[in-house]
């Protein structure tokens, strides 16, 4: 192993924010909770924001809870790219010692988490849906969910600092944004040559991103739809609802990989969460532990979906939801 | 060029098999049946595409105990070249920092390689750690969460599956690219074929010290996370109330259950 620093010379909670142009959700998350753990631990929160032309993000950061935020900004970084975003964020690291280092657990935030475990030789948790520390040692610990939620595992790393961890986007609550917050922005000049970065962008398309896991109110389809998903449209814009779907119709190409709920898709955190057609396999029923009241319509009066369940309707989508739908709509009408 | 693909893949339980044994706080998975990492048949699959199309060879490299062995026969019958089990005592307990060591030190003692294929997360640890790990020791460019990946020349140029979004990236070889579940239909093994890699002993396997790892740099020793707990998840409490009747009848319940959600 190479040699470490030492680790009580390791301070201060970092989280690490995704942007384009705005602030990617789960970066206010991170901010929410890296207040709450930065406080417990006495140390403080810095977020850390890469990109090019990234304007007030630090401010918006700091609305969101940061104490200080290093901003780096460079042509090169415009847009992620693991050799760029690597090699500043271990100069950062190696010069200034975080003690626990927060990602969310995005794509591009995986891709560079477990690149800079190995370069920094440190310890790297994934997937985290809860998030504790230690004070005394100052250490993380980290629940990772695993085998379709149904056992936590809680890890932590004594050796290798930063501490660092992915965080499951859509679990954790940010803060209401107070523009009273103080705090520092700092901007780090990094040297980045063309030549350092190995992979070339040849094409990118970056549609906005509807976050499912953040609506109040989902429908989620199951394979029961056949991938039918017209009623359930008619369903989503009267409750004003978005809408989910199982894996399998993600595999069948009928929604976007967005839009899947579960283990490997989105956890929701919806007040209310109607699903249908769905026999509810673990891997799909961990992604509602959140929901405040879940409906399940089902033909089969076993399905396990029903123990998961507040309100349990059996019967055939199809036959259900056009009158359904058409009652709602009068009743919505009534209100008006 | 005729490109050198190493696959690196892995065997994990089924999930819904595995239970917690709630005195040990250990993980019982005796009565698990075992299964091919789902997106490492994807895995696979990409890699024998790209030798139909451009000739070359694939070779599997998996460090795990030797159950193992007869997945990796049935990946040979899939059509692989050769397959290399990195077994030892020693390797238990692994997190993902000495896995991606040890996997990086077996490609590198292959003697040349262009590509290394991974799966994007293993069913079981779904960290998804590994194939940027495996990079940053081999010292190559990666490209994550792919579900097309071309070669042309000595230049790999794959498709990055980001949700809605996509990127497509190109690096010059060597490189290494993790794969997306589903992104692929994986072929059927020609069991023959598994028979003769079973019968003559195709699977190789390579120790820590044939790959000259300390046993400090490997195995649980190696690793910086420990799980320091194992708790069941909690369960959440549903109210499991089923609405009665006719359909008549259970539809103007469902409603009034609805009304507060709506918004006038
Ligand atoms: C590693 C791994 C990760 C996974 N991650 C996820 C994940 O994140 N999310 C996920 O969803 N899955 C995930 N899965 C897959 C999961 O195990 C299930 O296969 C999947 O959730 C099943 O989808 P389903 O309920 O839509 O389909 P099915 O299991 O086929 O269920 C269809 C249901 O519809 C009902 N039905 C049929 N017709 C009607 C009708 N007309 N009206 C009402 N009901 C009807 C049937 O009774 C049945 O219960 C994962 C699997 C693995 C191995
Ligand atoms: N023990 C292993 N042997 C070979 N390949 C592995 C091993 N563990 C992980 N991998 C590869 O790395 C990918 C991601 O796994 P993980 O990082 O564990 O989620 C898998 O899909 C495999 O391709």
């Amino acid at each position: 192993m190479k040699p470490e620093w030492p680790e009580d010379a390791h301070r201060g909670l970092w989280v690490y924010l995704e942007q384009q142009g705005t602030l990617l959700p789960v970066g206010h998350e991170l901010l929410g909770k890296g207040r709450e753990l930065a406080d417990e631990l006495g140390e403080s929160l810095t977020a850390i924001i890469l990109g090019h032309g990234i304007g007030d993000l630090g401010r918006e950061a700091i609305r969101y809870g940061a104490d200080e935020v290093l901003v780096v900004d460079h042509p090169l970084l415009e847009g992620y790219t693991t050799d760029g975003h690597a090699k500043v964020m271990a100069q950062l690291i190696e010069e200034r010692k975080p003690n626990i280092l927060l990602f969310g657990a995005t794509y591009d935030g995986r891709d560079l988490a477990g690149r800079l475990a190995v370069r920094l030789s440190t310890g790297l948790t994934a997937n985290a849906t809860r998030l504790e520390v230690d004070r005394e040692k100052g250490l993380l610990l980290s629940a990772v969910p695993g085998f379709g939620g149904s056992i936590l595992a809680i890890i932590k790393s004594e050796h290798g600092r930063p501490q660092m961890s992915t965080v499951r986007p859509g679990i954790f609550a940010p803060l209401e944004p107070d523009d009273t917050r103080k705090g520092q922005i700092e901007t780090v000049a990094v040297d980045l040559r063309p030549e350092e970065i190995r992979c070339r962008v040849v094409e990118r398309s970056v549609l906005p991103r509807e976050e499912i896991g953040s609506a109040e109110r989902t429908l989620v389809a199951g394979m029961g739809t056949g991938g039918d998903l017209a009623l359930l449209e008619e369903l989503a814009s009267l409750l004003e609802a978005s809408i989910g779907v199982t894996r399998p119709l993600v595999d069948n190409g009928v929604a976007g990989r967005e839009r899947q709920v579960g283990s490997t898709g989105v956890s929701l955190r919806s007040k209310l969460a109607i699903v249908l057609g769905a026999s509810g396999a673990s891997h799909f029923v961990s992604g509602l532990r959140d929901v405040g009241t879940v409906v399940a319509i089902n033909t089969d009066e076993n399905a396990p979906i029903f123990d998961e369940a507040d309100v349990c309707v059996i019967g055939d989508l199809f036959e259900l939801l056009p009158p359904l739908i058409e009652r709602l709509e009068k009743a919505k009408m009534g209100m008006a | 060029m005729t490109p050198r693909i190493v696959v690196s893949l892995k065997v994990v339980p089924k999930p819904e098999e595995v239970s917690l044994n709630p005195e040990t706080r250990t993980l019982d998975r005796a009565g698990a049946e075992n299964v091919l990492n789902p997106p490492d048949k994807n895995a696979l699959e990409v890699a024998l595409g790209l030798k139909d199309t451009h000739g070359g060879t694939v070779t599997l490299v998996s460090m795990g105990p030797p159950l193992f062995k007869d997945y990796l026969e049935l990946c040979l019958g899939m059509g692989a070249d050769q397959a290399i089990l990195l077994s030892d005592r020693l390797f238990a307990g692994a997190d993902t920092y000495p896995t991606s060591l040890t996997l990086a030190r077996a490609i590198q003692k292959l003697g040349g390689y262009d590509l290394v294929i991974c799966g994007e997360e293993s069913a079981d640890a779904s960290t998804g750690q590994v194939p940027p790990g495996l990079a940053e020791w081999l010292g190559v460019p990666q490209i994550t969460f792919v579900d097309e990946v071309r070669v042309q020349g000595d230049t790999v140029i794959a498709r990055r599956a980001l949700g809605s979004s996509y990127e497509v990236l190109e690096a010059e070889m060597p490189a290494v690219v993790s794969v997306v579940v589903g992104s692929n239909e994986p072929r059927f093994p020609d069991f023959d074929r598994v028979e003769a890699a079973a019968k003559s002993g195709w699977v190789k396997v390579w120790t820590a010290a044939e790959l000259g790892l300390r046993d400090d740099e490997v195995g649980l020793k190696g690793s910086y996370t420990i799980v320091h707990d194992l708790v069941e998840g909690e369960p959440v409490e549903r109210k499991r109330h089923f609405l009665q009747g006719s359909l008549e009848e259970k539809i103007r319940a469902l409603a009034e259950a609805l009304e507060p959600f709506l918004r006038p």
